[in-house]
């Protein structure tokens, strides 16, 4: 009985993605370790991690890139890597390293790609102007890749993912090396795509990045899951609400602001001392008495989170 | 569609993405195709002729054109397995991109290896027409040099694609070239019959493969006596198919992990 509760919830349309103690070693080291993971169908799913976490392998794991050590792995309900192929006609990839077709032009390479997929001409051309509308590349579409700018280039590759009408859109590190106006580019295109009913999962390094777009952020180190949760309830959850961060200032200072009984717990990095707390009033009252300006009163966010559930240390 | 048709029709998606590339710069490609056996021709088979005299019976151009077309389909099929093979492997990350979408690993493989083995088919049927203008074709027989300058083409390319699998670098590739590919030209029959050879080394050339696609191309362009047709056929194919498979199992290694 229970185990055929449990066989149709793995089986469940709704369920985009479900792993079960997925692993992968790359000789003793488990660079994914017993993953247990379920996204339902239009969630925006968030993966966050210090490099070397784990999330790109686990990317790759969901679309059959890198082999499966130990568990159990469905995409659509489709046991994976078998299905490797059929799951994939299903997914939109976003890689890391941008790798269009130097060769061909912007419209070249959306037809190419689309025939990978077996999609017809016919289709195609219908499908590559919306594509080339949606993400602004209209003017540009018999340029050289050669002469598209880092934002464009990220923009015709998510437009390249989009070619098969995928149910899911998988992303790692979408806007990473882009300026501003670019990223906000690349997340307006996101949030409708969200719109549209799409499942999403993306990986970054930028804590506003998630914290705006995800409905769902999983924090990863280690191989493991540390924290899964909406953004907003995962910094009331896992943190003081305000954070000072008090910069190169004199111990004498630093002792008396401990002192203030609303400061849950401080942190050093560097010269600068971070205090975590509900309100730090005292502590502010002191700083302000005092000469020393080099503060800020903010309240916690997301970076505040995963600092605390990774670690300051640098990771190679 | 069945498994077949659907393997078959990604992998034409493989191959025709590289024929758009190669369409772009077909105007000095194909110059290079008709101009540098022109040259080898008409240079050396009339120069060299001239000491030689006749070689089995034909002259030394109609001796040579043959082996020529032959070295072409091994060299068009090599380069394009190892350098822009692995320019799309590992420089440019298109087979990963490839690989995000329905098509395996054997397809992108497989599709590779018709490509190159396409880029012999083209280079020698530009040798076929300059060979024809020359004089040296003997009669229509000789259009099913095609067939087996293809077939040609896919052990060469497959074989070229299993060196790529362990490439680090292009350097890579030197030893290949000239540890393999070019003994083996020299000693399988291109210049001078193998006859003439100590009958060790004799028996190292018939162990390769080239020998035996000059075996087949030679009486087909000049109208001589086919013999072995199935023995000849079979080491290309086994040749061919070992190194296909071996190579997919490699890339599968090198790039799934």
């Amino acid at each position: 009985m229970n185990n055929s509760i449990k066989m149709n919830a793995t089986n469940s349309p709704n369920l985009i993605v479900n792993s079960e103690n997925l692993t992968k070693k790359y000789g003793n080291v488990s660079v994914v370790d017993k993953l247990n993971l379920s996204i339902e169908e239009g969630c925006f799913c968030g993966i966050l991690g210090p490099n070397g976490a784990g999330k790109t392998t686990t990317l790759r794991m969901f679309v059959g890139l890198c082999p499966i050590d130990e568990g159990q792995l469905t995409l659509f309900g489709q046991t994976m890597p078998d299905n490797a192929s059929v799951v994939r006609e299903s997914v939109g990839i976003v890689p890391q390293m941008d790798n269009l077709d130097p060769d061909f032009t912007v419209e070249e390479n959306l037809s190419v790609y689309g025939r990978f997929f077996g999609l017809s001409s016919f289709i195609l051309k219908n499908r590559i102007p919306e594509l080339l509308e949606f993400s602004s590349l209209q003017d540009k579409a018999n340029s050289k890749i050669s002469e598209l700018s880092g934002g464009m280039k990220r923009r015709l590759t998510l437009a390249r993912a989009l070619i098969n009408k995928p149910k899911l859109l998988i992303l790692d590190e979408p806007t990473t090396g882009l300026d501003p106006q670019a990223r906000q580019a690349i997340w307006q295109k996101l949030r409708e795509l969200k719109k549209q009913g799409l499942t999403l999962i993306l990986t970054t390094h930028y804590m506003e990045e998630a914290e705006r777009l995800c409905d769902r952020v999983i924090v990863m180190d280690h191989g493991e899951i540390k924290a899964d949760a909406p953004p907003k309830q995962l910094i009331r959850k896992e943190i003081e609400p305000h954070v000072l961060e008090v910069h190169a200032a004199e111990d004498e200072l630093l002792t008396r602001i401990k002192q203030d009984t609303s400061v849950a717990r401080f942190e050093k990095s560097g010269d600068i001392h971070f205090f975590y707390g509900e309100k730090l009033a005292q502590a502010l009252d002191m700083l302000e008495q005092s000469s020393h300006d080099d503060y800020l009163f903010r309240p916690a966010n997301l970076e505040d989170v995963f600092i605390k559930l990774t670690g300051r240390d640098l990771r190679e | 569609m069945n498994n077949v048709s659907l393997f078959l029709s990604r992998s034409t998606s493989i191959w025709s993405r590289n024929i758009r590339v190669w369409a772009k710069l077909a105007g000095p490609s194909l110059m290079g195709n008709f101009g540098e056996p022109f040259l080898y021709l008409l240079v050396l088979g009339y120069g060299l002729g001239q000491f030689v005299g006749q070689v089995e019976g034909l002259t030394y151009m109609a001796f040579l054109a043959s082996g020529v077309l032959c070295t072409s389909a091994v060299n068009s099929a090599s380069f394009e397995g190892m350098y822009s093979a692995y320019t799309r492997m590992d420089v440019q990350q298109t087979w990963i991109g490839m690989l995000s979408t329905p098509v395996g690993i054997g397809e992108v493989v497989f599709g590779e290896i018709l490509w190159a083995a396409t880029k012999s088919l083209i280079s020698v049927t530009a040798i076929l027409i300059v060979a024809t203008g020359l004089g040296l074709v003997a009669d229509l027989w000789a259009l099913l040099i095609l067939p087996v300058a293809f077939l040609t083409g896919l052990c060469f390319a497959s074989l070229a694609l299993l060196v790529t699998s362990s490439a680090k670098s292009y350097d890579f590739f030197l030893y290949y070239t000239t540890l393999f590919i070019t003994p083996m030209v020299l000693l399988s029959g291109v210049f001078f019959p193998i006859d003439t050879l100590p009958m060790g080394v004799q028996w190292l050339a018939r162990s390769l493969p080239l020998y035996h696609a000059i075996s087949l191309v030679r009486p087909l362009m000049t109208g001589g006596d086919l013999s072995y047709v199935i023995p000849h056929l079979s080491v290309l194919l086994i040749y061919g198919l070992t190194a296909g498979l071996w190579a997919t199992s490699r890339i599968k290694k090198r790039l799934i992990k």
